[in-house]
This record gives C-alpha cells, sequence and structure tokens, in this order.
C-alpha cells in the first residue's frame, strides 16, 4: 500500500505543513497543543520511514522512489526526487534526530514553544528536501532554504551573543553556497537541465572541472566546516539552543560531506583526484589543530564543536583519499572501505556529538553555564547522567562496541593502504580526542562537588531519560552491528566509486 | 567433526556472555537486586564461566578439539570482511581457564574488600564487565576483534582506577593510563591498518598463512621518500607498541603504579594478572608473524630486559606496599617480554600463567595486609604482622617466594626457563638483556623481601589503635588466598613438562633458527632433576643473595638503608623520581600540550582566522560601503555631472 504514495514529498512536505500547523496555535497559551502537533508529525515522519527502509532495494544503484514532476518548464527546473543508498541512511536519520529534538524540548522551551517546534519541523522538510532532491534549484532551494529557521532558531532561542553567532552563521554558509549557484547554472547552460544525475554524465574539460570543483569546494567546506573555514562553527553552537545545535552538528554539517558525494566526485572526479591533496590536508588539519585546539576549550559547547570539526575531518578525509587508494592499486573494492567509512562516521558522529550537545543542555537547564569551571562532581549528584555521558565520551573517543569506533576504525584503516602518514595522523585522534573528551569529563563530572548549586542538581528524569536512551540505544546498535548500514549503501558507494573513477576528459 | 566444533563455539560463547550477562544485571538493576544480590549474580555467573572454562581445557588440550570461525558478520566494505568469531585454541583455551579463574577468586575476595562500599554494585558490575572484554580479546579470531577487547578492557581499567571518584589522585591515575594506553594503541590500530593493507584481511588464519610469502616477497612501506621499510617488520613494530602500551613497558610504563589508586582487588585481577598481559598474549599469538622479523625481536628482547631490569630497581625506594608489587609488575612483564623476543613464546605465557597465580596472591594478601591496617598503605607504619595475620603472612610468604623464583615455587620454573632462553638467544641484544634478567633476579629477591620483612617481621610501628585492632581478614578474604596460593607452589612443576613438550600445541610458531625452547627441553629431564640443578646455576644464588641482604639491611641493621640512601644521594634521588618520566610527561606533554593548545586557539583561531580573516573581511566591506555611501550625495546635480561624464566616456570608447 505504501508503493503508490509519494513517500519522499511526504517527508519532505508533511513537516513543513505541521510546522505550519503549529505555528497557527500562536501564542504560549496553546503551547501544548504546539508540542502535541510537533510530536504526532515527528512520529508519523519516521514511521514513514518504515516502508523506506523496508521498500529500498539493496542491490540496485538507482536512484528509488523516485518522484518526477515539471515545474518550472520553461528553464528546464523539474521536480525530481528520489533516494540511493547514501541519502536514505541520512534521511532516516534527519527524522530521528527531529523526533528526538522534540522530544529534548518538550520542557526545556517555554516560550514561544509554537514558533520553536515550527522551526525544527520546517528546518526538517527542508534537510530532507536537500538528500532527496535530484534537481539542481530544487536542492539548492531548499539548501539556502533550511539556513532561515536556523538562522531564527539561533536568533531568538539563542545565548547572550547569539545576534553576532547567527550573522557570522547566515552570511558565512550564504556566501559559501553563492559560487555553487553560479557553477549549477553553468552546467545548465552545457546540459539544458537542472538534473543532477544529468550533471554527472555531462562532459567537461580540466579546466572548467577545476572551477566546478573550486566553486563546490568553497561551498562544502564552509558547511562541513572545514579548516579554515570552520570558526562560524563554535560560535554558532555556543549561542543556540541545545536543539539547534544538535540539529546543527548531527544533520546540518552533514550536507558538506553529502555534497562531496553528491557533486564533486561524480561531477568533477578528474579535478576531485587532482586536487584531492587540498582536501585531504585540510582534513588532516582539521584531525590535529583542532583537536589541539579543543583541548584549551573552558566551553563545554565550544569543545564539543571543536571536536565535532574534528571529526568530520575524518569524513572529509575519507571522501577523497580514495583516489590515493585508487591510484595505488586500481581496484575499486580497496577504496570502499574509506567511502562507507565516510558515510558512517557522519551518523555515528550524528548521534554521539548530538547527545553530548543535549547533555550540555541538561546541565545548562539546571545552572546556565556552559562553563566547565562551573560544575565539578556531577556525578555525585547525577550518577544515572553521568553514566549516559560516559557512553557518549566514548563513542566521541571512538571505543569499540560504540558507533564511534565504527567510521574511525575503517577510515584509519584505509588510510594505512593510502599512505602510512595519513593513517598516523588521522589516528593521532585516538590520543587528542581521548585527551579532550576525558579531561573534560573528569573536570565536570568526577571529583567533590565543587559547587554547593551542583548537590541540588535532580538527575535526569523523563523526557531527558528517554533522549539519552534512544541515543545511546542507537550509538551501542551502530557499534556491535553496522552491518544493516553498510549493507544499503554497498551497491550505492560501488556505483560512486565507478564513477568517481572514470575520467571525462576525451 | 562439525557437531564437536558447533559445540565448542557454543561454550565458549556462554563462557565469554555468562559475565556480560552478570554484568548487565548488577549495572541495571542493581538497586533493585541489593549488594548482596548482585555479588551473588556476578559472582554465579564467572564461576559458571571458570568451570566451563575447565571443560573447555579438558575438550582442547585432552581431546585436541580446535574451533575456528566466525560468530555473525560485523560488517563488510568492498572485499574486507570483518566477523565477530572465536580462536579456540591450546592458547586461547588455556587463557580463558586463567582469566576466569582469577576474576573467579577475585570476586569472591571483593565480597570481603568491598563490604560496605557506596559503589558495591557498580564496582561488580565493572570486574564483570570486564571478564567479558578481557574474554573476548583472548578467544578472538580476527583482529578486529582483539582490538574491541584491548580497548574495552583499557575502558573498564579507566573506570575502575577512578572508582572513587571523588578521589582526585584516582581520577588523574585513571586518566593518564587511559592516555598512556592509546598512545600504544596509536600504534596498535596502525599496526592492524598495515596488516589490512598487505593481506586484505584481519582474519588471524589468513594473515599467518600469507605472512611467509609477504616477508620473502620483500614488500615495503615508504616511510619517506627513499626510505623503505619490510612491511613484516613495520607491522610487529607497530603491533609491539600496542603491546608496550598494555603490558607497560619502558617507556610507557608510567601509568601502572598510577593505576595502584583503584581498589586492590582491581590491581590483582587487571593490573597484575589479566590485563597487563595482554600484550604478551597479542605477541604471543603473533608470533607467526614475529618469528619472521628479526629487528622486532631484538626491539622486544632489548625493551623487555630494560624493563625487567630497571622498573624493578624502583621497588627498592617504594614505601607504599601496593606500589612495592606493582613496580614488581612492571618488572616481571619485562620478563614476559623478554622470553618472547628471545622466541621463547611458550615460556613467556607460562610465566604469565605462573605470573597471574602468584602476583594476584601477593596483591590480595596485601589487600587483606591493607584492610587489616585500617586502609593504611604504608609500610613504614607496619611490622611484625605475622602475629597477627597468620594465614595472610603464609599465603604472602608463599606468592613471594614463587616471585623471586625460589625453587619449587611456581616462579622458579617459569623465570628460570626465561633466563636459560634469553641466555641462548642469538638476536641482537640477546647478551645485554641476559645481564637484564640475571641482575633482575637479584633485584626481585631484593625488594620482595625488603616489602615482606617490612611488613611482616621487624617491630610493631603502627599507632596504637591500629595495633588493638588488627585481625585476620574474614574468609571470603583468605579462602582465595589459600587457593592461589596452591598453583603459586606447584603450578610451574606440573607444567615445566607439557610446557617444552608444546603445550600450547600449533597456536604457537617458533622458527628453527630461533627455537631457543628446544635447546632447553633437550636438556631437561624431569621437574625434580630441574629443581636439583638450581643450586649449581647463577640465578637462585642470585635470588638467595638478594633474600639475604633483605633479611641484613632490614631486620639486622635497619639503620642501614638510611646510610646507604645518604652515602649514595644521587642515585637515591633519581630513583626516587623514577628516572624523571613523570616529571617529564607532566612538563612536555601536560603542561606543554596544554599551553601549546591555548596558544593555538588564541593565534591561529582567534588573531589570524576570526580576527584577521573573518572579522577582517567585515570590517573591508564595511569600509568600501562607507565610501560608497559617499558617493550617494543625494545631491541632483552629482547625479547628472555622473550620467554627462558616463555617456561621454561611452562615447569616447566605442568611436
Amino acid at each position: 500500500m505504501f508503493q503508490n504514495l509519494p513517500l519522499l514529498s511526504l517527508e519532505i512536505w508533511l513537516p513543513i505543513l505541521g510546522g505550519i500547523f503549529a505555528l497557527m496555535t500562536g501564542d504560549d497559551r496553546r503551547a501544548h497543543t504546539a508540542r502535541m502537533i510537533a510530536l504526532f508529525t515527528a512520529i508519523i515522519c519516521l514511521l514513514l520511514c518504515v516502508p523506506l527502509y523496508l521498500g529500498y532495494d539493496n542491490n540496485s544503484a538507482a536512484m528509488q522512489f523516485t518522484e518526477n514532476q515539471p515545474w518550472i518548464a520553461h528553464y528546464g527546473i523539474d521536480y525530481t526526487l528520489g533516494v540511493d543508498g547514501i541519502s536514505l541512511p541520512l534521511i532516516m536519520l534527519t527524522t530521528l534526530t527531529t523526533l528526538v529534538v522534540v522530544i529534548a524540548s518538550w520542557r526545556p522551551i517555554k516560550t514561544q514553544v509554537a514558533q520553536y517546534m515550527a522551526a525544527f519541523l520546517i528546518m526538517q522538510g527542508m534537510m530532507v528536501g536537500v538528500f532527496a532532491a535530484l534537481d539542481a534549484v530544487l536542492f539548492y532551494i531548499f539548501w539556502e532554504g533550511m539556513l532561515i529557521p536556523m538562522y531564527l532558531c539561533i536568533g531568538m532561542w539563542g545565548g547572550a551573543n547569539r545576534n553576532y553567532a547567527s550573522i557570522k552563521f547566515f552570511l558565512y554558509t550564504f556566501f559559501g553556497s553563492a559560487l555553487m549557484l553560479v557553477a549549477l547554472l553553468y552546467m545548465r547552460y552545457y546540459s539544458g537541465s537542472f538534473s543532477i544525475l544529468g550533471y554527472w554524465t555531462l562532459k567537461l574539460s580540466m579546466t572548467e572541472q577545476i572551477w566546478i570543483f573550486l566553486a563546490f569546494l568553497l561551498a562544502f567546506a564552509v558547511k562541513v566546516p572545514m579548516f579554515p573555514f570552520h570558526t562560524w562553527l563554535p560560535d554558532a553552537h555556543t549561542e543556540a539552543p541545545a536543539g539547534g545545535s544538535v540539529v546543527l552538528a548531527a544533520l546540518m554539517l552533514k550536507m558538506g560531506v553529502y555534497g562531496f558525494l553528491r557533486f564533486s566526485l561524480p561531477i568533477t572526479p578528474d579535478a576531485s583526484r587532482m586536487l584531492d591533496w587540498v582536501v585531504i590536508t585540510l582534513s588532516l588539519i582539521a584531525i590535529v589543530y583542532i583537536a589541539l585546539v579543543a583541548i584549551g576549550q573552558k566551553d563545554m559547547k565550544r569543545l564539543i564543536a571543536y571536536s565535532s570539526i574534528a571529526h568530520m575531518g575524518f569524513a572529509t578525509l575519507a571522501c577523497f583519499m580514495i583516489y590515493l587508494i585508487l591510484n595505488k592499486t586500481g581496484s575499486i573494492q580497496d577504496a570502499y572501505l574509506s567511502l562507507e567509512g565516510s558515510m558512517v562516521q557522519m551518523i555515528s558522529h550524528a548521534f554521539s556529538t548530538g547527545a553530548m550537545f543535549f547533555g550540555v543542555g541538561i546541565l545548562y537547564e539546571r545552572y546556565a553555564s556552559r562553563m566547565i569551571d562551573d560544575f565539578g562532581g556531577i556525578v555525585n549528584s547525577m550518577p544515572h547522567f553521568a553514566a549516559f555521558f560516559m557512553l557518549f565520551c566514548m563513542a566521541n573517543v571512538g571505543m569499540p562496541g560504540t558507533s564511534g569506533f565504527v567510521g574511525e576504525f575503517m577510515i584509519i584503516l584505509s588510510a594505512f593502504k593510502a599512505s602510512p602518514w595519513i593513517a598516523f595522523f588521522a589516528a593521532s585522534t585516538l590520543v587528542l580526542a581521548a585527551a579532550y573528551t576525558l579531561w573534560m569529563y573528569k573536570r565536570v563530572f568526577f571529583g567533590e562537588v565543587t559547587h554547593e548549586y551542583v548537590n541540588n542538581f535532580d538527575d535526569i528524569k523523563g523526557s531527558e531519560t528517554a533522549v539519552m536512551t534512544i541515543l545511546g540505544v542507537m550509538v551501542i546498535a551502530l557499534g556491535v552491528y553496522p552491518q544493516p548500514l553498510l549493507n544499503m549503501m554497498h551497491v550505492t558507494v560501488g556505483h560512486l566509486l565507478t564513477i568517481a573513477n572514470t575520467t571525462k576528459l576525451m | 567433526m562439525t557437531t564437536s566444533s558447533n559445540f565448542l563455539s557454543n561454550l565458549a560463547l556462554a563462557i565469554i556472555l555468562f559475565p556480560l550477562l552478570g554484568c548487565l544485571i548488577a549495572g541495571f538493576f542493581g538497586k533493585k537486586i541489593g549488594q548482596r544480590g548482585a555479588h551473588w549474580v556476578t559472582t554465579l555467573m564467572v564461576g559458571a564461566s571458570f568451570f566451563l572454562s575447565i571443560y573447555l581445557v579438558k575438550l582442547v588440550v585432552f581431546d585436541n578439539l580446535t574451533f575456528n570461525g566466525a560468530i555473525y558478520t560485523w560488517g563488510s566494505s568492498g572485499n574486507f570482511v570483518f566477523d565477530v568469531g572465536f580462536l579456540i585454541d591450546r592458547l586461547s583455551a588455556l587463557m580463558m581457564l586463567t582469566v576466569t579463574f582469577v576474576s573467579f577468586l577475585v570476586h569472591i575476595y571483593s565480597i570481603g574488600y568491598m563490604k560496605g562500599d557506596p559503589g558495591y554494585q557498580r564496582f561488580f558490575s565493572y570486574i564483570s564487565l570486564f571478564t567479558f572484554a578481557m574474554l573476548m580479546l583472548v578467544s578472538a579470531n580476527n583482529f578486529m576483534q582483539l582490538y574491541f577487547g584491548w580497548e574495552g578492557v583499557g575502558l573498564v581499567s579507566y573506570l575502575l582506577i577512578g572508582f572513587w571518584y571523588k578521589k582526585n589522585s584516582a581520577n588523574e591515575g585513571g586518566l593518564k593510563a587511559f592516555l598512556i594506553n592509546r598512545v600504544g594503541d596509536l600504534g596498535f590500530i596502525l599496526g592492524i591498518g598495515a596488516i589490512l593493507a598487505f593481506f586484505g584481511s584481519v582474519d588471524y588464519a589468513t594473515v599467518f598463512s600469507q605472512a611467509p610469502a609477504l616477508a620473502a616477497s620483500n614488500a615495503m612501506v615508504n616511510i619517506y621518500p627513499h626510505i623503505h621499510w619490510s612491511a613484516i617488520t613495520v607491522i610487529c613494530l607497530l603491533l609491539f607498541i600496542g603491546a608496550m602500551g598494555k603490558s607497560a613497558q619502558m617507556p610507557l610504563h608510567v601509568w601502572l603504579p598510577e593505576s595502584m589508586e583503584g581498589p586492590t582487588p582491581i590491581s590483582a585481577l587487571i593490573h597484575a594478572a589479566t590485563m597487563v598481559t595482554a600484550g604478551v598474549y597479542m605477541v604471543a599469538r603473533m608470533s607467526p608473524l614475529f618469528e619472521l622479523s628479526p629487528v622486532s625481536l631484538s626491539v622486544i628482547l632489548i625493551i623487555g630486559g630494560t624493563s625487567a631490569l630497571f622498573t624493578g630497581i624502583l621497588a627498592l625506594v617504594q614505601n607504599d606496599i601496593k606500589r612495592v608489587v606493582a613496580y614488581s609488575t612492571l618488572s616481571q612483564l619485562g620478563y614476559m617480554m623478554a622470553a618472547l623476543g628471545a622466541s621463547a613464546f611458550s615460556a613467556g605465557i607460562f610465566h604469565l600463567f605462573t605470573h597471574a597465580c602468584f602476583k594476584a596472591l601477593l596483591f590480595l594478601a596485601a589487600g587483606s595486609v591493607i584492610i587489616g591496617m585500617h586502609h593504611e598503605q604504608d609500610m613504614r607504619k607496619m611490622g611484625n604482622l605475622r602475629k597477627y595475620m597468620p594465614i595472610t603472612y603464609v599465603t604472602f610468604l608463599i606468592g613471594a617466594l614463587a616471585l623471586c623464583a625460589i625453587p619449587p615455587f611456581a616462579g622458579f620454573y617459569s623465570k628460570d626457563t626465561i633466563i636459560d632462553a634469553v641466555h641462548l638467544s642469538t638476536v641482537f641484544g640477546g647478551t645485554y638483556a641476559y645481564y637484564c634478567v640475571l641482575i633482575g633476579t637479584f633485584v626481585t629477591a631484593l625488594y620482595t623481601f625488603r616489602a615482606f620483612f617490612m611488613t611482616f617481621h621487624t617491630e610493631e610501628r603502627m599507632d596504637q589503635h591500629t595495633r588493638e585492632t588488627i585481625k585476620e581478614s574474614s574468609a571470603v578474604v583468605w579462602i582465595p588466598l589459600l587457593v592461589l596460593a596452591v598453583p603459586s607452589i606447584i603450578l610451574g612443576w606440573v607444567l615445566e613438562g607439557p610446557m617444552l613438550e608444546n603445550l600450547f600445541g600449533n597456536a604457537i610458531y617458533t622458527a628453527s633458527q630461533y627455537d631457543t625452547l628446544s635447546t632447553i627441553a633437550s636438556d631437561f629431564h624431569g621437574s625434580w632433576a630441574m629443581m636439583l640443578h638450581a643450586v649449581f646455576t647463577l640465578p637462585f644464588w642470585l635470588a638467595i643473595a638478594g633474600v639475604f641482604c633483605a633479611w641484613f639491611a632490614y631486620v639486622c641493621r635497619p639503620q642501614l638503608p638510611a646510610v646507604l640512601a645518604q652515602r649514595f644521594s644521587t642515585l637515591y634521588t633519581v630513583l626516587v623520581h623514577k628516572y624523571g618520566f613523570d616529571e617529564f610527561n607532566n612538563w612536555f606533554f601536560v603542561k606543554g600540550g596544554i599551553r601549546f593548545a591555548n596558544w593555538l586557539f588564541r593565534v591561529g583561531d582567534i588573531k589570524i582566522l576570526d580576527d584577521l580573516m573573518v572579522n577582517g573581511s567585515g570590517r573591508v566591506v564595511a569600509w568600501l560601503s562607507a565610501a560608497a555611501r559617499k558617493l550617494q550625495t543625494g545631491y541632483l546635480y552629482h547625479y547628472v555631472l555622473a550620467m554627462v561624464l558616463g555617456v561621454l566616456v561611452f562615447g569616447v570608447w566605442y568611436s
């Protein structure tokens, strides 16, 4: 029965519609209605993922659940949607994350509830749109559209410095994408349509490829964010409310890597091969330099934000490391590990970092501060919370048995094939991530209670426990048995590797 | 055949999963089942594992069954497959028996030791989790699962060192242990990466079968343009770095003394008997790789020998009873490593077994002393405890004699074999390592009996209140001591022969040109003969000399140590500062690292990127727009002028 439904359209427009309904409840007197609308919408969206998952054919490299409607025929713009093994996991991740955000903000958000819930629902629709769009204009609209609710989210519910942070966030990411639009329009000029899959087969000269590659690189590097375009992220994270931080870390950063996989690698394979060292170098700087910077942070959210950048460095590294491996062995079989590692890293990062941001939000609820020095000995008053947070810290440092291990392990292992030194710099995270994560944990959680008010902290309960449990289960499930996730992407990744390994030059 | 190997894998699965189940029950339902419930369920689960392990050893060692296969496919990618699976052979079965045996006794002991602790259930949950992780480590049939167990035991070790989380020193000790282990793991994971790169698999069987071909093919790793190292050596050295972290070899040994901040049962189980020997087990398991790389054998031999001697010397100036035992663990791990470097893998593992028993015994006896002394660990405040704690006294003595390699105790057989093997080793560094392990026997006896005399003999130096309340510990504490005393006495005598006669079967591979043990085996005429022969050997007399010196300096002439310390004050200072490793690490890595990190943040992120680039470009835009704003004067004649000029320029341009 579900096969006939336009599932992807539903996943996009249902939350947006839900958001509009939530907005219509108006002011905070009907806050509960707004919450209920958000919850039901989020649950339905998550349930719609079930037929998506079950109906998805792991053995086909083609786009699935495709929808195609002429939209602005005059310019060749179509409403085209479809998913493959790379976008489907990210869509499922988006719906799950939004549900978790809705549950998590049940109690903490007390003012302008309808607007808050609406912002996240609309963001969800937009983000699914980004992952599902197969038309460049549609993609671009969603890509830029999702900035607006996030900008509002930081600007309205953010911390003291929210104006600076939200404007920095908006301008940075917006300008990054401007060149991408130019590249998309340029290719439309040659291909005659805005079909992204059409771009894949478009023959491009090396010069064209390099310019297009650089335009994409700027857009995606800002989004990921990669060194040196990363300074907007710690600001945005620190000022954003907990839910905003979670969506930012768990989903928005993934857009950049998704862009590399969807645009850079298949559209400009030769330029990617030639300039792979640029991304690899920047990624390694992110892994080492950013991790070192994280050690010195005094603000928990800022520390986790830096840790996020370092972890995303793995994802970008793995995307382009494939060329080093392919140059060496020539067999795409050897490169799977790298690219799939990148995907797993993205998804696992969403759970562990998302959960850590929730954790800081939980502390912020109890004592309005994010500073490490304002806490200490929390395990004495919040043992359950401390146990959950330890789990997520362990995922953050790549402990086997948690999701954080899977991606890192795959990427470090395949890095050795590319170059022992890349593997070495990547593996430095074993020490550095442990240093900043566990040192923070020690100062915040262990020891005697350092401030009187810490004694009065209530342990997590209700919605907080629910959120921590959902994320905890995901972290462990993915760590113990990642194979179902990997199975979803094998064929797609193979297809992508073949395209990325095929020259477009005559 | 298939049914029996299926049975074997199910048996192994049960042995491994029982402790996990115990851990989960005690962890999640600790409040509901209470303290009694927690210790009952975890102890029963581990006990079940122990008895099943005995049966497993019977099947594997006496009925010659083996199992090597996957339980489930964890993940796959391209041609690479990562399984969770078991390799049950003589080596892993005996390791499982050792682990569950010590763990079972430590569970029982902890019922007494941890009595009344607010974290009682958490403690039992952790040690069961540890047992699970350790069993996963030793039963793995591939490097991925090995790494899982490896990191898992590291995690539990971190959690248990910091078990008393209110104590800052405990938290720091845990963090230090985790980070230094991670330095080792950095090498270890790169080693696994190299293995995958060169063998295309992380499965032991595949890797071992292809290893000779790789060594013969002269495959190289490009370290730097024009610098190439043999692939097999790179793999072995990287793996060994992992072993150095876990088995606390110099210079990565600094975390082990700090780990004594944890509860004593943990010191016995994790930081003496099992986890720290994981590195030794791993190298022995990888013997088909290490035997192909003489360079790495030399490195192991030299580092093992150095650790054996120089960490032992440090034990001489320690006054904390647990720290003495901890330094002796470092030294004994050095012995095991030296054995591996001398290609006497079986002897290294043999020493691992005997050491697990007598070192667990020593730690638990020390723990019993600590209970008796009301958590006082300073030996300067003890003395003459034999009067108050006779069982502890006798069992500690048995452990001490075993540690000092006095025949016929267990340590004698394993350590003597190691010393002989190192003596026979022909790889580079063999002679140096031989002198290290030889002098080490004297040092071992000296510090062990120094601790023994200071604790159990000499005058009573405790305060009045303590003296009146000292009594022998309860039965749950001393029963494990008695049980451990048995193998500490006889295990060497029983196992020496089988060990030399290939106890581990095909699990361990020795290349014929390095085979030191076969020479020893040909000279072996039974455990009795070996014992009687001991009086004609140097190590025996060195050990006796050590015991004598300890007796002389601490019982006969108690003022002598102070005089010596003053006379050789430089040397004494160096030893008290533990060769300065801690100072250097603190100054360079900890303080230096944090300062460097802060500097990077201030200069890199704030000054250059944010102020200069981001906000700088913002300022440039603001400045430009301010300039542009000046053009918008609002006067009509300015605009008309601009228009006319524009038309003129346009006209000139196209004329």
